[in-house]
């Protein structure tokens, strides 16, 4: 009994001092912000990968979202329902939990792991230290431009996915649902509410936060060469994930409650 | 002028300074000798403030490291060249992009001017026409005298060089101490050699100090330091320690 307190005392301890430190390098990367026009390239570059890198990705898979959104509502609702609805539902489930939350999950693979295994390398073969060494910050050339770009680049990304998949689910509707494209944006009209088209930005901006922060830290924290920098991009995966469907939890509730 | 006085530094229960005095005079090219887990490259990074000693007192420039802030501490930084054992060199940037990348983020130069000085660096490293050549692409030896071209593009008071010789061949290993003794001898820099290599210690340095468990056991010319009666001594320049 003991031991099992101890073993879940020390993964609650732990969790603690990383939450600490992930927020003390939140802090610092929002107090380089100061340095701006000091690494202004690196915010460009970030961006330019994060956001522009992406959207091949993001937007090929976005449309089967929105085909598989379409046909599963139309297999859902019953005879007598009104087949615009499909767009309705398509709309909302796109722009408020599909497109945001669906797309972090497959970033949080692609951006995440992809920061957590560059600044690991970095990390370990003395480039971290070299920058430190040569009067540059650390966290304002590796960490502020990555997070700037997440937070500004993911709510774009977004904006393009939903597009793409409501586009993929009207081509759903209209060519093997039997609905017609007036009916389908008819549906999409009567639920439209710019409250939503926040809501699912809000979630994009925290969700690239916490992909790019934890990515980020976990890789300044490498240690123990090629194994460490596979386990800090393995980490930031599983670590980015979770937390984005936890917060997925709580911004859906506390946004569509009270915004 | 840097010195080190009694300086401690522990990692959890492994004290690896033990109270280091040791005073590097201007203009000297002094070199750290001693086995692996001495401490040597633990002291080289209290220099640049990456470790802070948790007793003691490093100074540099009549500036005591550790009390100073972030802004003084980077502005310290640009005048210190650093080698690393790994040469450190970025793997996502060209070989220009490496040697000019201080002149780019700390100074008004053009691209022009930081083309010019970037190649006047590959060549007192005597490189030529690799600017554009990535890391990778680069031998062992190549890559160490590519470091060197970025550890003097900002002509500094000071170099510390972290194990210049290891990993290279017997002949780059050569190579690189006279390119090191050269360098000094022409731009007349105060200059920190950490290496286990007594041969290139003997060969280029003013002075010798020699660590041994976390502490200067010796500090001499390397004359004094080769024909020491010390047992201690003896022993690890004759590679049985």
């Amino acid at each position: 009994m003991t031991k099992i307190i101890l073993f879940y005392g020390r993964i609650g301890a732990n969790f603690f001092v990383h939450f600490y430190r992930v927020c003390a390098y939140l802090g610092a990367a929002i107090g380089q912000l100061r340095y701006m026009h000091f690494y202004r390239r690196q915010v460009i570059e970030q961006m330019y990968r994060i956001g522009l890198g992406s959207l091949p990705l993001i937007m090929g898979l976005s449309m089967f979202t929105g085909l598989a959104t379409t046909i599963q509502t139309a297999y859902q609702i019953s005879s007598y329902i009104p087949k615009y609805i499909v767009g309705s539902i398509v709309f909302q489930s796109e722009m408020l939990e599909l497109g945001p939350t669906l797309m972090a999950l497959v970033l949080a693979g692609r951006v995440g792991a992809g920061i957590a295994s560059e600044i690991g390398t970095m990390k370990v073969s003395e480039q971290v230290d070299a920058l430190t060494s040569m009067g540059v910050d650390p966290v304002g050339y590796l960490v502020m431009p990555r997070l700037l770009a997440g937070v500004t680049m993911f709510p774009i990304i977004i904006i393009f996915a939903v597009t793409v998949a409501v586009a993929g689910g009207h081509y759903a509707a209209t060519t093997m649902m039997g609905v017609s494209t007036a009916d389908f944006v008819r549906g999409m009209k009567e639920v439209f509410r710019f409250k939503d088209v926040w809501v699912g930005l809000i979630k994009a901006t925290v969700y690239g936060g916490i992909i790019t922060l934890l990515g980020s830290y976990l890789g300044m924290e490498t240690e123990q060469g090629a194994k460490g920098v596979g386990m800090a991009a393995t980490t930031t995966v599983v670590a980015s994930s979770s937390f984005i469907l936890i917060m997925d939890y709580v911004l859906t509730r506390t946004l569509l409650k009270f915004y | 002028m840097i010195e080190f006085k009694d300086v401690y530094k522990s990692f959890d229960e492994n004290h690896v300074l033990r109270g280091i005095n040791l005073t590097v005079n201007e203009g000297e090219l002094i070199s750290i000798l001693g086995p692996s887990g001495s401490g040597k490259s633990v002291t080289l990074k209290h220099i640049i403030g990456i470790l802070q000693p948790d007793r003691g007192e490093v100074w540099v420039d009549g500036q005591l490291v550790p009390k100073l802030s972030r802004n003084e501490l980077q502005e310290l930084r640009k005048h210190i060249g650093v080698l690393f054992q790994s040469a450190a060199l970025f793997d996502s940037m060209t070989v220009h992009e490496n040697v000019g990348f201080m002149l780019r983020m700390h100074t008004k130069m053009t691209e022009a001017e930081i083309a010019r000085r970037v190649t006047e660096c590959l060549e007192q490293v005597e490189l030529r026409g690799v600017e554009e050549l990535n890391p990778d692409e680069l031998s062992g030896g190549m890559r160490k005298r590519v470091g060197l071209a970025r550890a003097i593009v900002m002509k500094p008071d000071y170099i510390l060089y972290d194990e210049p010789t290891t990993g290279l061949d017997p002949k780059t290993a050569i190579i690189i101490g006279d390119l090191i003794a050269r360098l000094q001898r022409q731009l007349k820099i105060t200059a920190i050699v950490v290496t286990h290599d007594v041969k290139l210690a003997t060969e280029i340095s003013d002075r010798i100090a020699l660590f041994h468990e976390g502490k200067v056991a010796a500090v001499g010319a390397p004359e004094e330091i080769s024909h020491s009666d010390d047992d201690m001594i003896r022993r690890f320049m004759e590679g049985q320690l």
